[in-house]
């Protein structure tokens, strides 16, 4: 946010819009990138639809943004002009999509916690916010149920399929931690009754992962090390690649448009 | 596990869509899907994402008896010459809308 504008509130919105619209927008992007490669094509169409769902939430989520930012950013100047350290997604969403079973977990953590994080921002104090969650929180439902399906079928498969899905869950672990990271931001909105803070989804998010697990015949990692910083701009080595594709086109032919 | 699912990408499956209420399900296609579950879900992703269903039937395709081309001319030639079989000999009213 531009340092002219001084009124913290503002500043709080702000980067808490971006966050909420940056997990939407960097999920889209890695999920399309399985258009054309997914096992089959009714998965194929599966997962570019939630593609598509993540992407509008992340439109005018960053629309919202750069309204209250108030310098003249709009949606595409947020998503396709800023670089790696000004996005402020959680490290979960742009990890690789690796095999099916990693696409899945990493599709089960998310959606989880999204789901509760909209279903509770649906009676935020803000309407913009309130609105996005309303809007959103039918999506996050259905690709909830569409991870958790496959997660029970992947986890109480075949001897092949329980030890891909149990890698991923492994592999993605690490990352969940994340999602209940709250600090100043969440907290001087949490007491004007806009924000929603994430610490207080743990424990729900817990016993229904948990619950998944006991049901795919997954065991649930320890949890060793934690990977956090997304929320402040610093991600992990994948991202770069990511947005480097993601923003060539529109870097390439500024303005460019359908 | 599904104990039917007769390959990697399961078994075929027919899909129904009732497009509004009082109307009927129409079939609009197939696709495959490992069981029952995952058939409807499919069926929700790849038929209805532009709105055009408040209802899905999926039906597996091996329950659904064809009739055989062979029997054709048995099947329905005797019923081309029956025109008064059609109910087209009364008026109809404006208002019916579904018939």
């Amino acid at each position: 946010m531009s340092e002219r504008n001084v009124d913290p509130m503002a500043a709080a919105l702000f980067t808490y819009s971006l966050r909420l619209g940056d997990d939407a927008l960097i999920l889209a992007q890695r999920l399309s990138e399985w258009a054309s490669r997914a096992p089959e094509i009714e998965e194929d169409i599966a997962l570019t639809n939630i593609a598509l769902d993540l992407l509008g939430q992340a439109r005018a989520l960053l629309d919202y943004a750069g309204s209250v930012e108030a310098a003249g950013r709009g949606e595409d100047d947020l998503a396709y002009l800023r670089t790696e350290r000004d996005f402020r997604n959680v490290h979960l969403v742009e990890q690789e999509n690796g095999d099916f079973a990693h696409t899945i977990a990493r599709q089960l953590f998310f959606s989880t916690y999204q789901l509760f994080l909209y279903e509770e921002l649906i009676s935020s104090r803000d309407e913009m916010l309130a609105g996005v969650a309303a809007k959103g929180v039918k999506e996050a439902a259905y690709h909830h149920d569409h991870a958790l399906q496959w997660s029970v079928r992947l986890g109480d498969g075949t001897e092949e399929s329980r030890q891909r899905m149990q890698a991923a869950v492994d592999r993605l672990w690490p990352f969940t931690a994340e999602l209940f990271d709250t600090d100043e931001v969440e907290a001087a909105l949490v007491s004007q009754g806009i924000a929603i803070d994430p610490s207080t989804l743990r424990p729900r998010w817990d016993r229904s992962i948990g619950d998944v697990f006991a049901t795919a015949t997954l065991t649930t990692p320890p949890t060793i090390w934690t990977s956090h910083g997304g929320r402040r701009g610093v991600h992990t080595e994948c991202f770069g690649f990511l947005l480097a594709e993601m923003q060539y086109l529109h870097r390439l032919h500024p303005g460019v448009s359908w | 596990m599904n104990p039917s699912a007769s390959s990697d990408s399961g078994s075929l499956w027919e899909v129904f869509v009732r497009s509004r209420r009082g109307l009927s399900h129409v079939h609009v296609g197939s696709l495959h899907a490992a069981d029952a579950a995952l058939a409807l879900r499919n069926a929700r992703d790849v038929y209805t994402r532009r709105g055009e269903g408040v209802s899905i039937w999926v039906v597996p395709s091996r329950s659904i008896l064809a009739s055989s081309p062979d029997e054709k001319d048995a099947f329905f030639d005797p019923a081309v010459d029956k025109v008064y079989r059609h109910p087209t000999f009364y008026e109809l009213p404006e208002e019916v809308q579904q018939m």
